[in-house]
């Protein structure tokens, strides 16, 4: 592990200028060490800051200079500190000069490492590049640039420059901007740097890779066009999705004392026989069984072994076709990129001239690959050409898996110009709808384009590693709502909704929708869950006092508690109120008190039917509601079943069976796994409480 | 049942970024039932249609069986629960309950008339067309002397056979194949009207009884089936809906199979989401899994003894004293060298940032939607009014923009369990011959975040050099080998996954205790007979000289410098294979002396025979000997 350390310094520009987005560069570096400590633990970090007042390098000390350069910390091993120091960066006042600080990180990051780690050093810089750098004792800024570029290839340093640029900054320093912009250009072309100009707050989380994945090639080989002609290719993963942490599962069991106690969970698979539930089949005496149809069809691993498909590893072309015959839906899985082999001139040029060829011509290469020997399966894909625009990158293939045909589903949908006329859009309609599409731009020409996969970060990620760091000072820490930098991810930009406020509302009119009346009470739950993290829906537009159509929410008094006159129709508006998991719990309980009041309050069974009405209530709502259930991680179903039968031996030990056989003949059971997949009960199981509740009921009689 | 670390043990089909499956799992809240209903008169023998596949013409009657039993073998992969019957009308010979003239109800034994498909039926359904003559036989049921009419009779079997089971749990489904169109045409005057009316009679009642019928008119170019002479009345077709119901003008075998296969699946939705367009603004939509990996299915343990499925139990114990935990246990993670616990409440709420609804956020012109944008298999959504009347008025003026100018949607998708940006990419409907190739509508695209792309270009770049490019030449002869290679028709979804095939035919084999394993034929081979023709040859040739010059084999051999490891790898193997000749293998084996020779001696053996050479010397031992046949 520590042979793949990565050795970073971050330089960060915290002039006057930068103070605005300081708070999302302290969130972005933050979790980027957070990530370091969680799977990188023995890599390496140093912070230097600039702009500051003061001055803090070894530089200055040795050969003068570098003023308003700050070491926050040197490069060591990172640990908790460093995640609360880069919480709170300090705001400089002045404004900083990008390059004297590459320098100081250079020279540090020589001191510590000299020639060795090569490859593994990296400097990322964060600025604006808005203040101009200062003046070389000789020569120009340009041979400053590339001597020091030449230094950082010779030293093997990589460095990533995230420029932070609003629209406005450009405008206000043209020229110092297009001379930094030029100068840092030269870091890009002559050395292994990157730059990524990012101009709203999002995109600056989403810039920072904030995971080091070493890259593992998942085939080297052949890209065989024929048998008489081969490329030799190296294929990688493109994307593959960060997935949410799995979390271990924590025992209590370990005595406080043990020091040494993992805390650990295992999980342990038994497989007992069907009608001897006490008799485990050990595991030689396992076959595995699959479906065909409504057999199971046994067959052990090695007569499986022997008959199944073994292809042979390879990547062998079927043919190019028309771009337009591979339509972007049929895209299985994520993608994978075909390069040519490093090093390998003739290769590089062979992808080139057919990657460049496939673009001039709109096709594309269909091929067939089987990337490990013993690999059981084969995978028809699409290459499609990735021709590079930067000098030093060669020309490779995207790859994406195409279904078979097994794969596909061939539903047939009506067309929509056999729709009747009334959902058919109108030429008034038609053209609000033109308007919308085009004024919702969200990548105008002339600025970034917003949420572009590569600068958006995954919220759901970024809200987990933040919670993490707050429990991990105070354990009983709540869960922060999701801030405004990310609701920009999962909510329409403001700004954009402010300028298009007159087509959105255009397009508001134009078109009329109501709720369908039968089926009113399912849907107006549905549509008033609220989102969570979030504030209140109607945010922009909202506001302006647009008529509410049927469906918007419409606000009422918001019940706290079952009154009497109406149970079930309180009940339910208790359970669908979304502002807190408080309010499930509260409604069941209420209502579970309610029951047993009307039972036990009853004259002669007067009140059964309502208590019986209030049961099947809450019986239905238990099954329904079980998605938001899960979500808040209630188990209703449980909490039903146990209900019932407590209601039951209730009934029972107070001679109430006139309850009891109302329930059997309303067919109030428990709630099975098949309604519930929540739910322990078996479906036969679930019956036969019925049934012995009806068996009980005639011996009473 | 199995847990989900039986599914699948050999990974060969795991989608192994895809911790959600469920989702996409269609939810079979129904299942389906199916009465295929074949018209066995003379006349479906006698008509043919030309084949491309075939050198000779393949009659109706073979289309519709072949059909049939194709689509019975994608159900029992997909979705086995459905239940189907398979009804011949117009026989020689009758079977059915009612005791009907002219209706066949062919079954194989251990099912029910209207079960679901077995490996027996699938088999014997695939001998059916040389079976036919001798055990069913045609003969034209629909006569004037009598008073027979097998269409009737066969209406009323389908509905007889659909009584099972209850409406509300299962779409029940007619598919009548004929190519007849005029049933009664050699019938005349008051028995005639007699006859259509209770047959109409017949089929109105099914329908009320929700079961509905689909036709599936077999016609030639030169003979069209018309559709108004009766069976416009028996479906209760009128003006445009008639107009809409085509008749399958394919000229071609492959084009009717291939509008027979569409039309036999129903659609299942997946899912129902709102989709909020702008404040106030929501409309309804349901969601479609048109594409979806096809796996072998999940394993079921059995007792090798009793061949009985085995229950799975799962237990919980503590790691540090193997204690039984009864309740789920809190979640935690290792940070700063602390246990960090979390609620599995607070871990949903973490994952729930947006409302569940699918949210609009912007439009972005298709030239932003990359290549490698791209995740898992996209999504199909469609409009519906059943909730809020309005929003497919809505989505097809969207629809039509999108399409026109070129853009597509970006949209937050606030799922609970895996919230996600998408793109919502417009679809315009694709009509062929056979039918609708491509349904209109619109894909959700799930995009990936900044973390889930990889930055793989700049691996390998050296700043010193600029990447070779190829010149205007190469180039040039690249583009003439792919014109050379082309695909013409290609179609996503013509390879048939021989993986898949293999696994099921075994099946299949072992589940009818079949001697002999099915040869499956691997359609996804390049075709190495095209790949010879002179021009393609030519074409290859000319670009491997552009690129590589004379000398090829040297250039793919020589370049590519071996990495350490490989080096010290072949070292390992050249040196196995000079010892390996100094021992008489054979010999020691006999002899029980291979226990003698040391780890690295033997490993000489395993090396040079390419067998794995890890584990305890008796491993190694017994490797060999097994190896050597011993």
């Amino acid at each position: 592990m520590a042979r793949n350390k990565e050795s970073l310094v971050l330089v960060l520009d915290v002039g006057p200028s930068m103070h605005a987005v300081l708070p999302e560069i302290e969130k972005v570096c933050s979790m980027l060490v957070q990530k370091k400590l969680i799977y990188n633990k023995f890599d390496e970090v140093g912070v230097i800051v600039f702009g500051t007042a003061d001055t803090k390098n070894d530089l200055t000390v040795e050969v003068g200079g570098y003023e308003n350069v700050m070491v926050l910390r040197d490069i060591k091993v990172v640990d908790g500190n460093l995640v609360e120091a880069l919480q709170q960066i300090p705001r400089g006042t002045v404004h900083g000069d990008f390059f004297d600080a590459i320098v100081v990180g250079m020279d540090m990051l020589v001191k510590k490492y000299g020639p060795t780690n090569k490859g593994k050093k990296r400097l990322c810089l964060i600025t604006n590049a808005v203040s101009p750098i200062k003046d070389p004792y000789e020569g120009t800024k340009e041979d400053q640039v590339n001597t020091i570029a030449a230094q950082m290839m010779k030293d093997g340093m990589k460095m990533d420059c995230i420029i932070f640029r609003e629209k406005q900054d450009c405008n206000v320093m043209k020229e110092i901007v297009e001379e930094n912009d030029f100068l840092l250009s030269i870091f890009s072309s002559k050395s292994s740097s990157k730059k990524v100009y990012v101009e709203s707050a999002t995109s600056l989380l989403g810039a920072l890779r904030t995971r080091n994945i070493s890259p593992v090639t998942i085939y080297r080989g052949d890209f065989e066009l024929s048998s008489k002609m081969k490329i030799k290719v190296w294929v990688y993963k493109k994307t593959s999705e960060e997935k949410f942490p799995t979390l271990k599962k924590y025992s209590d069991k370990a005595p406080p004392t043990d020091k040494f106690a993992t805390h650990e969970v295992k999980v342990d698979y038994e497989y007992k026989s069907i009608d001897d539930s006490n008799r485990v089949v050990p595991p030689e005496q396992r076959i595995k069984g699959y479906r065909y149809g409504p057999q199971v069809v046994p067959i052990s691993s090695a007569e499986l072994e022997a008959v199944k498909f073994k292809p042979e590893k390879g990547v062998k072309l079927l043919g190019f076709t028309d771009s337009s015959n591979i339509m972007r839906h049929y895209y299985m899985k994520d993608v994978n990129i075909f390069i040519a082999e490093p090093g390998n001139t003739k290769a590089i040029l062979a992808v080139s001239a057919l990657a460049r060829a496939l673009k001039e011509m709109n096709k594309v290469a269909i091929v067939r690959c089987v990337w490990r020997q013993g690999q059981a399966n084969v995978v028809v894909g699409v290459l499609t050409p990735n021709v590079s625009e930067r000098d030093i990158i060669p020309d490779s293939f995207y790859f994406n898996v195409l279904p078979f045909a097994e794969d596909v589903r061939e539903f047939q949908f009506p067309s929509f110009s056999n729709l009747p006329s009334s959902m058919q859009p109108n030429q008034q309609q038609q053209e609000a709808a033109d308007k919308l599409v085009q004024m919702l731009d969200l990548a105008p020409t002339g600025t970034e384009e917003a949420l572009q996969p590569n600068l958006t970060p995954n919220p759901v990620l970024e809200r987990y590693y933040r919670c993490l760091e707050l429990k991990s000072k105070d354990h009983d820490a709540a869960v922060p709502p999701l801030d405004e930098t990310l609701k920009k991810i999962t909510e329409p930009d403001s700004e954009i909704l402010t300028q298009s406020r007159a087509v959105i509302n255009e397009f508001r009119r134009s078109f009329e929708l109501k709720e369908h009346p039968k089926l009113k009470k399912s849907s107006r739950r549905f549509l008033r869950e609220k989102p969570s993290g979030s504030d209140e829906e109607g945010e922009g537009i909202g506001i302006v006092g647009q008529p509410m159509d049927a469906i918007e929410y419409t606000s009422e008094v918001k019940l706290e508690k079952i009154g009497d006159s109406n149970p079930v129709q309180d009940f339910e508006a208790l359970i669908s109120r979304r502002d807190g998991s408080q309010w499930v719990i509260k409604a069941i309980q209420n209502m579970k008190n309610k029951i047993f009041d009307l039972i036990e309050n009853s004259f002669e069974g007067d009140a059964y039917q309502k208590a019986m009405e209030c049961l099947v209530a809450l019986r239905k709502s238990c099954i329904l509601e079980q998605a938001y259930f899960l979500s808040c991680l209630l188990r209703e179903p449980k909490e039903f079943n146990d209900f019932l039968c407590h209601l039951n031996k209730y009934c029972h030990e107070k001679n109430l069976k006139s309850f009891s056989e109302l329930i059997a003949s309303h067919e109030v059971m428990l709630i099975s796994k098949t309604e519930a997949p929540e739910s322990d009960v078996p479906e036969n199981e679930a019956r036969s409480f019925l049934v012995k509740k009806e068996a009980k009921a005639e011996q009473g009689s | 049942m199995s847990v989900s670390m039986d599914i699948d043990p050999d990974d060969v089909f795991r989608d192994d970024d895809d911790p959600e499956n469920e989702l996409f799992q269609e939810r079979d809240a129904s299942k389906e039932q199916l009465v295929y209903l074949v018209d066995a008169s003379p006349k479906m023998f006698s008509t043919t249609c030309p084949s491309e596949d075939e050198k000779k013409d393949v009659t109706h009657f073979e289309i519709a069986v072949r059909c049939i039993a194709q689509s019975l073998k994608t159900q029992i992969i997909n979705r086995s629960y459905d239940e189907v019957a398979i009804c011949f009308f117009n026989t020689r010979e009758k079977k059915n309950l009612q005791d009907l003239n002219g209706v066949y109800v062919f079954n194989v034994p251990e099912r029910e008339d209207l079960d679901r498909p077995t490996a027996r039926l699938i088999k014997d359904f695939d001998y059916i067309e040389e079976s036919f003559s001798k055990q069913i036989g045609s003969k034209y049921g629909i006569l004037s002397g009598t008073r027979d009419n097998s269409l009737y009779n066969a209406l009323w079997v389908a509905q007889a056979l659909l009584r099972k089971g209850s409406a509300k749990t299962a779409d029940k489904r007619i598919m009548l194949f004929t190519n007849e169109d005029d049933p009664f045409g050699n019938i005349k005057g008051v028995t005639k009207m007699d006859m259509m009316r209770t047959t109409l009679q017949r089929a109105k009642d099914a329908q009320d009884l929700h079961i509905s019928i689909d036709l599936l008119p077999l016609s030639r170019p030169d003979n069209e089936f018309n559709m108004s002479t009766f069976y416009a009345d028996l479906l209760g077709l009128e003006g445009n809906d008639l107009a809409q119901f085509k008749t399958l003008v394919g000229e071609r075998f492959e084009d009717m199979k291939d509008q027979l296969r569409k039309r036999m699946f129903r659609k299942r939705k997946v899912k129902r989401i709102n989709f909020i367009i702008a404040s106030g603004v929501t409309i309804e939509l349901n969601t479609y899994a048109l594409v979806r990996p096809t796996s072998p299915g999940t394993v079921t343990w059995l007792d090798s003894v009793t061949n009985l499925p085995l229950k799975t139990e799962r237990s919980l114990l503590c790691s540090d004293t193997g204690a039984l935990l009864k309740e789920s246990p809190k979640l935690f993670q290792t940070y700063k060298n602390e246990n960090i616990m979390f609620s599995a409440d607070e871990i949903s709420e973490i994952k729930r940032v947006s409302n569940g609804h699918l949210r609009l956020l912007g439009f972005k012109p298709l030239s932003c939607l990359k290549d490698y944008h791209n995740l898992r298999p996209s999504s199909f959504v469609f409009p519906s009014d059943e909730e809020v009347i309005g929003s497919t008025c809505i989505f097809i003026a969207l629809h039509r923009s999108m399409l026109r100018l070129k853009r597509f949607a970006v949209a937050f998708y606030g799922s609970y369990t895996h919230a996600q940006l998408v793109a919502l990419v417009a679809q315009d409907e694709i009509l062929s011959a056979s039918g609708q190739v491509e349904p209109p509508g619109m894909h959700m695209i799930y995009l990936p975040y900044s973390d889930d792309i990889r930055p793989v270009e700049e691996l390998h770049t050296d700043a010193n050099s600029k990447a070779p490019r190829a010149t205007e030449d190469q180039i040039k002869s690249a583009s003439s080998l792919v014109k050379r290679i082309d695909l013409k028709n290609f179609s996503v979804c013509q390879f048939a996954n021989p993986a898949l095939q293999r696994h099921y035919a075994v099946l299949q084999a072992l589940a009818l205790d079949e001697e002999e394993m099915p040869e499956i034929k691997d359609e996804t081979l390049p075709d190495e007979e095209g790949l010879a023709r002179p021009g393609i040859v030519k074409a290859l040739d000319e670009f491997k000289l552009s690129v590589y010059g004379e000398n090829y084999e040297e250039e793919t051999e020589s370049i590519g410098k071996p990495s350490e490891a490989s080096k010290k790898r072949k070292a390992i193997a050249d040196n196995a294979t000079k010892q390996y000749a100094s021992y008489d293998w054979p010999d020691l084996a006999d002899n029980g002396k291979l226990k003698d020779l040391t780890v690295v001696e033997l490993k000489n053996y395993l090396t040079v025979n390419n067998l794995t050479v890890t584990g305890k010397k008796e491993a190694l031992i017994s490797r060999i000997l097994t190896h050597m046949g011993k």
